[in-house]
């Protein structure tokens, strides 16, 4: 159809301890280019785990993750996190924006560690985007004054400045109350429509999952339905 | 523009906690200023002490001494060549104290390079009398100049003037405690007897105080031609050549070569004073061990506050390891924000040091032991900043090392997921 944005391979990963557990079982997918893609299932049936095994963090797994056609196996460190700064952008449940910095700072972080654009495109782009998403007025304010929903927006807008390949999200709106899941909602599903942005969003929200593109639900670390 | 982003980070995590930070860099601070503060202070103490006795020493010392020769005439013998010689009652033979072609000689080392300038002296036992009392003493004849140019003479002449010496005929320079006990004032006569039975009239022209009671009281000066007519001895006679050295290292090497070449005896400074030399290397080395103790606790207190701060700043290790910040990275953050604190810390508790230095060196020091000290002693060498610079960098550097490393090993998922 279009272009593979992200490839599983018979992705195995146990955990040792104290016993043998099978966490995930022979996951194998792929994700095209502007697909929204949500992943659900019960507590422990390792979506999260997954998640972070396809972000790059974890790698202590079997099989194989090809992520824009390149494999990721045995990469150093360095050199993964050179890729997620690229082409990964991150929106977790909790914000995680760093409170020294101004909302503006924040946004550019990646971007400036990206050294892709100068600083001053830098901030040009960061603007642009906290502009997208409704919070310019924001920018020079610190992190820690703003509410939970615009941290929230903050973070989508940071995980957005490097124009990543893929979106992957850990229950974003999962700390959030309706009205702001909703709007974070929305942002997402703009994001596909009108930018043709690929998200990979794992949440346990089944009415968040039913509205996206594509589900893949989860259970006992298999995919039962995708 | 990466290190550019790294260094912006690390600041802003400094600013963020400045209180911490602050506490930090006033631990290190205060360790570098005691550690120069002290070391300036012992090492000027040092250098005085030292100078005491070896300002007023010679480097190398020409002399004749007073012993049995070392060849004796049956070694000599081509029959007992080869035979092993016994032989008992050695006396010393009839030497002369005096230096055989002493102005050749002068002249020959004027001419080294490596000396800084010669000085002779003539030393001869006398005794002053004072009515029916006879002490004991010495007279040093010495070239005034040469003296006070080599070795502060002038310095150590609390009454009168050295030049007076020179000038006067038939005068002398008293040690203070001697001219106590013989209650004589500058321009009063003291009577002396040589070893000879010779009795001569000289006349007080000033006090010599070097601090130490000792010689203070047994040592004056007199001008060389003074000690010779004393002596009875022509214009040629020296006991003594003192020859001080460009650099005071070389003294035993020169030692050495001055007794071959001129087949005298030559004493140089290390071998007369060396247990002046110990006492200024343990003064150093606790000095030292003190500072170092100082920076060790001081990069503890870095450490503890680097790790309470990874532990609070666990969340922005892990959002910066996701949004693609390597370990070194972070690993880098953390040390420059160690190597800051000791830099800034470090650079404030050099001029702190300086400070306190000069305080101490306007501190008023006086005793009547050492007349020429005003203030207490303090020595600027800059060797003692490099060093308290570096240590400063390397405690810092050390204690922000472990955190660091920590830091960048912080596991993102770990973090991430807990929450």
């Amino acid at each position: 159809m279009s272009d593979i944005i992200l490839e599983a391979r018979h992705i195995n990963k146990e955990f040792h301890d104290p016993v043998t557990v099978h966490v995930l079982t022979d996951i194998t997918f792929t994700i095209q280019k502007g697909e929204f893609t949500s992943v659900i299932g019960k507590s422990g049936s390792g979506k999260s785990t997954l998640l972070y095994i396809l972000s790059t963090m974890d790698t202590d797994y079997t099989g194989e993750l090809l992520i824009d056609n390149v494999p990721m196996t045995g990469k150093t460190d360095a050199d993964l996190a050179r890729i997620r700064n690229e082409k990964i952008g991150f929106v977790f449940q909790f914000h995680y924006l760093l409170n020294e910095f101004t909302v503006l700072r924040n946004v550019m972080l990646p971007g400036i560690k990206l050294n892709k654009h100068s600083e001053e495109e830098v901030a040009h782009r960061a603007m642009e985007r906290l502009k997208m998403l409704d919070i310019g007025h924001l920018a020079e304010k610190s992190a820690y004054k703003i509410s939970g929903g615009e941290k929230q927006r903050v973070a989508i807008a940071r995980a957005l400045i490097n124009d990543p390949q893929i979106i992957m999200g850990d229950e974003p709106t999962g700390n959030l109350d309706t009205k702001n899941s909703d709007l974070v909602f929305d942002i997402f599903k703009d994001l596909t429509v009108a930018h043709n942005q690929t998200l990979l969003i794992v949440t346990h929200d089944q009415s968040f999952a039913e509205n996206t593109g594509r589900v893949i639900e989860m259970e006992d670390g298999k995919i039962i339905r995708q | 523009m990466n290190a550019r982003l790294i260094i912006g980070i690390a600041k802003s995590l400094l600013l963020a906690r400045w209180r911490q930070t602050l506490v930090a860099a006033v631990g290190v601070t205060f360790s570098i200023a005691m550690f120069i503060t002290l070391l300036s202070f012992m090492n000027g103490l040092n250098d005085l002490l030292d100078g005491l006795i070896l300002n007023r020493t010679p480097h190398v010392r020409l002399y004749n001494e007073i012993k049995p020769s070392e060849n004796q005439p049956v070694n000599m013998a081509p029959a007992f060549k080869n035979s092993y010689n016994f032989i008992r009652s050695v006396k010393a033979g009839t030497i002369r104290q005096e230096i055989y072609n002493s102005g050749p000689i002068m002249q020959a080392v004027e001419a080294d390079d490596r000396v800084l300038g010669v000085a002779p002296k003539l030393t001869t036992q006398v005794f002053y009398n004072e009515g029916s009392i006879d002490i004991t003493g010495v007279i040093n004849g010495i070239d005034v100049e040469a003296e006070s140019r080599l070795f502060h003479f002038q310095d150590y002449v609390t009454a009168g003037k050295a030049i007076d010496v020179k000038n006067v005929a038939n005068s002398i320079i008293l040690g203070k405690g001697l001219a106590d006990i013989l209650v004589a004032h500058v321009g009063d006569v003291v009577q002396v007897t040589t070893a000879q039975g010779e009795r001569f009239s000289l006349k007080v022209v000033g006090y010599f105080q070097l601090g130490i009671q000792e010689i203070d009281k047994v040592q004056s000066y007199a001008s060389i031609s003074t000690t010779q007519k004393l002596l009875g001895k022509p214009a040629n006679y020296l006991t003594d050549i003192q020859v001080k050295l460009k650099d005071l290292n070389q003294a035993p090497a020169v030692a050495k070569e001055y007794s071959r070449l001129f087949s005298a005896d030559a004493e140089d400074i290390q071998t007369a004073n060396s247990q002046f030399e110990t006492g200024s290397n343990i003064r150093t080395m606790i000095s030292y061990a003190v500072g170092v103790t100082l920076l060790i606790v001081a990069g503890f207190g870095i450490f503890n506050i680097l790790n309470m701060m990874i532990y609070e700043k666990m969340d922005s290790i892990a959002i910066l390891k996701a949004t693609g910040f390597a370990g070194q990275d972070v690993n880098m953050i953390f040390l420059i924000i160690a190597l800051s604190i000791g830099f800034f810390g470090g650079m404030v508790g050099l001029l702190l040091g300086f400070g306190f230095s000069v305080i101490i060196d306007h501190i008023p020091f006086i005793t009547p032991a050492l007349p020429t000290i005003k203030t207490f002693p303090v020595n600027y060498s800059p060797v003692f900043y490099m060093i308290g610079g570096s240590f400063s960098l390397i405690t810092t550097y050390l204690a922000g090392f472990f955190p660091a490393r920590k830091a960048s090993r912080v596991d993102p998922v770990e973090i991430i997921r807990g929450k």
